[in-house]
């Protein structure tokens, strides 16, 4: 297969900090050095992007180094943490902003959907707004002429075609905008996480358009998203970014896999205090028994737990409640100690069900209680873990609150 | 293996590479964006269109009254009213493409941030919108005209007025120049956006907007460099020349004020060009 996009050595600084007074001072010092043939003071200190470490430099690489490949036809979606880059690359790649180093070569016309509606007017009518956008995207008046009615059709919103934008409510701007691009005729489409918006009807339609556009007519997508599952649904490889730099390619399955082992923030709870009633180890494990934050929605949800117990009753519990993201109750576990044991240490393992919990942000608080005379160690907002939409039944109604559980039952069709 | 490529982003634009064959293939969205900037300023009116006249009208009674009748400042010898017109149809031509060009990283950074579109369309677009206003203030001016040549006023347009497109494009070439220079600038250090709002209203002033460069020239001698070799003051007093046959211009003073308009021209398109690529990042 031809290739259409390739990176090469692309990297991208940042300066963090204010722009002011301080900065002309630099911009000369910059201009000095490259006007005697010499490098940019500033760029050789930079620093791996990673926003919970304090560094020494105020200059970061957003991106760096990066080199892959994309063939035509490929639908390739980009995943990462927060801050890894992501959006980054795709306004290199959109040409919104220029590398700092290294190129990027295309074959083919590109277009971006770094958002959708942009530069809709809101004074001017739906239909010229699909007029002025389209243009904006790349297209020809001719060309929007042609598709003006498949536009239309798609977006749902005929009725208010010659109603200003203004008027819409967001839905119907949305499915407005995102029908110009639909019809977009470039090689190579480019997707920031536009889809996470419009009721699930519309996202399922859009995602449906993508694939069509991938897969039936050859044309090239670069997706970004946080919903894997839709990534999972709609891509055949992946790129994963973290703190700017490329740590896996390769096919979807695997990228996602290595993603949601990654934990760079293991949360745990370690105590080697051996004189209270405590945990003095905590941690969830993934299936094949090694510490994750990251589940896929049927994985079993596995807490190790290790607990010293220096004053020993009969009646002591421990004690893990679920927290949803909505700091909402969602289950509690108490258990009794068990018999005292000479070490005064104690080992437990928890295994919660995979299909249980629904994907989404959790925490636990944790406690050991003597039920009605003391509680010990209290940690609220503890081993924080997150469920991956990995492609569970309601993936395609990925922004409507389903609930925090999946229940089992029985249903007789009568 | 050599392969071909379309499109190849690097961190630097040449120093000259317009992308004149971008601009072309995005010729629609140039008339697109003179649509929406015509059709979005009078969207909610009353008025209209009729806005467009209302300003400069407006600006011609005051001017008349103050400058000419309260201070006392020569027309040349021309009716006031269309002394005052003939100047304030130019001057606003320059000073909308000036100011408008000026704030066009900034006021578009929401739209530049997003999509990739040659960045010289939208100073084009401002250009060629504020020609639909100055073709309707044109269209007050020369009404005014047929009054009072109606009322036997004296004065006497003159062949002159036939470098009318060649002023118009100057002017226009001028507030391209300049406002992309001050926008590019704008984009790391907003100092110049405070500059530029009132820095155009003092122009105005080393310009023949109210009074005609003869008096300048005989009241004056010792500073009239300062108001010849303003580049608009030749415009403008070719423009009456023109038009009402009255006016102290000569073709070299015009030339030079050809020579200058490229040369900010030039500067303007180069820096646009430098800056248009990374100034997302700062802005």
């Amino acid at each position: 297969m031809a290739k259409v996009i390739k990176v090469e050595n692309l990297s991208k600084a940042y300066r963090l900090g204010e722009i002011g007074t301080g900065t002309i001072a630099k911009d000369l010092e910059r201009f000095w050095a490259k006007a005697r043939g010499k490098e940019d003071p500033f760029l050789k200190i930079g620093e791996t992007n990673d926003r919970s470490v304090k560094g020494s430099s105020d200059v970061v690489l957003s991106l760096n180094d990066l080199n892959f490949e994309i063939e035509q036809g490929d639908a390739v979606g980009i995943i990462g943490r927060n801050g890894a880059g992501k959006s980054t690359l795709l306004k290199i790649l959109s040409r919104v902003t220029a590398p700092t180093t290294g190129s990027v070569k295309i074959k083919g016309r590109i277009a971006s959907l770094l958002e959708v509606g942009t530069g809709f007017h809101p004074e001017l009518t739906g239909k010229e707004n699909i007029f002025l956008n389209g243009a904006i995207l790349g297209m020809r008046k001719a060309e929007i002429k042609r598709k003006f009615d498949e536009i239309v059709d798609f977006s749902g919103v005929e009725r208010y075609i010659d109603t200003p934008v203004k008027r819409y409510s967001s839905g119907m701007y949305v499915r407005l905008a995102f029908a110009v691009a639909a019809y977009l005729e470039s090689e190579i489409l480019i997707v920031d996480e536009v889809l996470a918006v419009g009721d699930a009807e519309f996202q399922k339609k859009c995602l449906g358009k993508m694939g069509d556009i991938s897969k039936a007519q050859g044309r090239t997508i670069l997706f970004v998203s946080h919903n894997i599952g839709s990534i999972s649904q709609l891509c055949n490889s992946a790129i994963l970014l973290k703190n700017g730099i490329l740590h896996k390619t390769g096919k979807t399955e695997n990228v996602i896999k290595e993603y949601l082992n990654d934990n760079n923030k293991n949360s745990l709870i370690i105590n080697s205090s051996t004189t209270d009633n405590c945990y003095n180890l905590a941690k969830m494990l993934s299936a094949d028994g090694s510490a994750t934050t990251t589940f896929k929605y049927d994985d079993d949800l596995v807490i190790s737990l290790k607990v010293n117990i220096a004053d020993y009753y009969n009646g002591l519990e421990i004690a893990m409640r679920l927290i949803d993201n909505l700091n909402n109750p969602v289950f509690t576990i108490h258990e009794g100690i068990g018999p005292k044991t000479a070490d005064n240490v104690y080992e437990f393992k928890i295994t919660l069900p995979g299909k249980f919990v629904t994907p989404g942000n959790y925490s636990w608080i944790m406690c050991i209680n003597h039920p009605g005379v003391k509680l010990y160690d209290l940690h609220e907002n503890a081993l924080s873990f997150t469920i991956e939409e990995t492609g569970s039944n309601f993936s395609r109604y990925n922004n409507s609150n389903y609930g925090v559980v999946f229940p089992t039952y029985q249903i007789t069709r009568l | 293996m050599t392969e071909e490529w379309d499109i190849e982003i690097s961190p630097r634009n040449k120093l000259f590479d317009l992308k004149l064959k971008d601009v072309w293939h995005y010729r629609d969205l140039l008339v697109l964006l003179v649509r929406r900037d015509f059709v979005a300023f009078y969207k909610q009116t009353i008025l209209g269109p009729l806005w467009f006249f209302i300003q400069p009208l407006f600006t011609t009674i005051i001017y008349t009254f103050v400058f000419g009748s309260l201070a006392n400042i020569s027309a040349d010898g021309l009716p006031k009213p269309l002394f005052y017109l003939a100047g304030i149809t130019a001057w606003n031509y320059f000073s909308d493409c000036l100011t408008k060009t000026s704030t066009v990283f900034t006021a578009n950074s929401g739209l530049f941030e997003k999509v990739y579109f040659p960045r010289l369309i939208v100073p084009l677009s401002v250009v060629v919108s504020n020609l639909i206003r100055f073709a309707v203030q044109m269209l007050l001016f020369v009404l005014m005209m047929g009054i009072y040549w109606g009322k036997g006023a004296a004065f006497h347009p003159t062949i002159y007025i036939l470098l009318f497109p060649v002023l118009l494009l100057l002017m226009a070439m001028l507030g391209l120049g300049l406002g992309m220079i001050i926008s590019a600038m704008t984009t790391k250090y907003r100092d110049l956006s405070f500059l530029i709002t009132f820095g155009v209203q003092l122009m105005m002033y080393l310009t023949t907007v109210i009074y005609p460069l003869s008096t300048v020239k005989q009241k004056y001698p010792t500073y009239q460099w300062l108001v010849e070799y303003n580049p608009m003051t030749s415009i403008i007093e070719c423009f009456r020349y023109g038009f009402l046959g009255q006016g102290t211009f000569t073709m070299l003073s015009l030339a030079i004020t050809a020579v200058i308009t490229l040369i900010i021209l030039l500067l303007g398109i180069i820096v646009f060009n430098r800056v248009e690529k990374n100034f997302v990042d700062t802005v």
